[in-house]
């Protein structure tokens, strides 16, 4: 009983801190969801009027939800990729490795802000780095950010750019692949590509398994850098759930269909974590580890 | 005779053929090999290429900046866009602000976290690992729907338009962090604790003499973490801070392009990244390792 009340004593600082931070706003948010809810005058209930606005009456939503879904759907997939990929790389004995490592994570520890600014100015239409080298060469300048078909992709290219703590986690993962395991693999007859495919990447799946589920709920609320580049734009191209979910709440203070609108978006993810935590157990391999 | 000569014959074309195939190997080996150099030295330009884009941007004058084809090494340089950039807009300011909640942040992360952790590691108690994997679960629930509910209850207690909403929460502790350093504390021997328990010691003195000493690495990780994350910060803020003498640096920074309408807006929109990029670049390099051991801390084991 004395080591309850001790447990209980060091760990206050949690237990409070989630009744106040963590309980009493997810219920009350769950509660404002069937609101109308201004944030000056006192809430008002109007039962399940929020959500069905959501499905029948929100034709914005259905575009901002497609944005995202094709966001999560295309860019964790080329994240990962990417971050194994030079994870891979830096596996070998190569000259100047720490520089290179250095190069490829420094862009995931950049200030989103810098980042935007940054980037911006890349993607710049006529003076930008990539359209003014275009020109130079007698091409037609590419509108990244302007065009409502572009503009996605030119954001994944960003995130993939940022790959840098997906790629130390695999990079970890990497060097714990048994060396016996190649050389019998190199025994049987295998060449590089079917080492890497057989070997390799079935080793790392525990690994890959929390950067695919730790990268899909952050993708889910990605704000901002789309917040920063471009505001939604063109078309509503880039408005993502999150984005749009703020816009609400803060600029046309819905609070109470933002608070539906943040509730849809945790069933959403609780449900892609479920299947895919599921799906998980057949093609991922805990040979090493203690599960 | 001829049986001889034969057998000379076969043995010579044996040692040609291995000769040959050792050729090969080496072939396969080297083009291996400079396969890989190009495309490690390919994409680490290709990474690096913004970055550069970016310094090189910010010493550039106002026709360099619009040239075509884009100019790399600007000859003149410009370095007295930094210093313009510094004293037209209140960077000194910024940095102040930004530090105002970022180290604070990090001690509360720090204290609250080690608590928190030695009570789910190092402590028995009835209910212990269903409120860690409590603590654990609550990492999945999407900040946007505590986000408005917080900011009412930040409203009504006044803590808008100050730092009070963005630091103490974090002296509540962090599920995160907490995890990372349960993971850690219980790698601690038990006879440790035991020894110190014997010696008369209470849970708070363990906790300092024994467990805190040897959890050096891991609580480096935390407060790097912790720092970093807070430096970055720009929802946080754009949520509780809309008074202009509060911004830190992410918000200037932002609100820097909408003021400048003069020329060279591109060089000192550089510039100001440059100087916000620049304390996380040096605070990486003279961290790396940590840094590195933090991630595949938490990565591995999640």
């Amino acid at each position: 009983m004395r080591d309850f009340v001790k447990g209980i004593l060091f760990a206050s600082p949690w237990l409070l801190g989630f009744l106040i931070w963590t309980i009493y706003p997810i219920l009350a948010s769950f509660y404002y969801s069937f609101t109308r809810f201004d944030a000056m005058r006192p809430a008002r209930f109007i039962g399940l009027a929020n959500y069905a606005d959501m499905i029948l009456n929100d034709k914005v939503l259905r575009v901002v939800v497609g944005n995202t879904v094709f966001f999560v759907a295309i860019g964790v997939p080329a994240g990962l990729v990417m971050a194994f990929l030079l994870a891979a790389l830096l596996n070998n004995e190569i000259k100047f490795r720490p520089f290179f490592r250095t190069v490829f994570f420094l862009p995931s520890i950049v200030p989103a802000i810098a980042a935007a600014e940054v980037w911006r100015w890349v993607y710049n239409p006529r003076y930008g780095l990539i359209n003014a080298s275009l020109k130079s060469l007698g091409m037609a300048s590419i509108p990244w950010l302007s065009s409502p078909v572009l503009a996605k992709p030119s954001l994944i290219i960003i995130h993939m750019w940022a790959q840098g703590t997906a790629m130390v986690i695999f990079l970890a993962a990497l060097q714990d692949v048994p060396r016996a395991l190649y050389d019998a693999a190199l025994v049987d007859g295998a060449n590089g590509w079917q080492r890497f495919w057989h070997v390799t990447i079935p080793m790392c799946t525990p690994s890959i398994l929390f950067v695919m589920l730790t990268g899909l709920i952050g993708m889910f609320q990605y704000f901002t850098l789309g917040w920063l580049l471009t505001q939604g734009a063109p078309n509503n191209a880039t408005e993502f759930y999150s984005m749009y979910l703020y816009r609400n709440a803060f600029r046309f203070f819905k609070m109470g269909y933002a608070s539906a609108l943040a509730w849809f978006l945790f069933l959403i993810i609780v449900t892609f974590t479920i299947v895919i935590f599921r799906s998980s157990a057949r093609w991922v391999y805990y040979g090493g580890e203690a599960g | 005779m001829d049986r001889v000569a034969a057998e000379a014959r076969l043995v010579r074309e044996q040692q040609r053929a291995e000769v040959i195939q050792q050729g090969h190997l080496m072939l396969a080996y080297w083009s291996g090999r400079i396969g890989l150099y190009v495309a490690v030295v390919f994409l680490g330009l290709v990474f690096a290429l913004p970055l550069i884009w970016m310094v090189s941007t910010s010493v550039k004058t106002d026709p360099q900046v619009y040239h075509v084809p884009p100019i790399w090494i600007p000859n003149p340089i410009r370095p007295v866009n930094y210093l313009e950039v510094l004293t037209r807009r209140p960077f000194g300011l910024w940095f102040l602000n930004t530090m105002q909640y970022c180290v604070p942040t990090t001690v509360g992360a720090l204290v609250s976290s080690a608590l928190v952790a030695y009570s789910f590691s190092r402590i028995r108690w009835w209910m212990r690992d269903a409120l860690f994997f409590l603590c654990i679960s609550t990492m999945m629930v999407p900040f946007q729907v505590r986000m408005i509910p917080l900011y009412i209850i930040f409203r009504n207690l006044g803590w808008v338009n100050s730092y009070k909403a963005l630091v103490i929460p974090a002296f509540f502790g962090n599920a995160y962090f907490i995890f990372l350093l349960r993971q850690f504390f219980s790698t601690i021997p038990i006879e440790l604790s035991d020894a110190a328990r014997v010696d008369g010691c209470s849970e708070m003195g363990i906790l300092l003499r024994v467990i805190l000493p040897l959890a050096k690495p891991a609580l480096a990780v935390v407060a790097l973490l912790q720092f970093m994350w807070a430096w970055n910060d720009y929802l946080g803020p754009l949520i509780y801070l809309n008074r202009e003498t509060l911004f830190p640096l992410a918000l200037g920074l932002q609100s820097m392009r909408s003021s400048f309408v003069e020329a060279l807006v591109w060089p000192y929109m550089m510039a100001g990244s440059t100087m916000i990029i620049a304390p996380i670049i040096i605070t990486f390099f003279l961290t790396q390792r940590t840094f590195i051991e933090g991630i595949t801390l938490t990565g591995i084991k999640g």
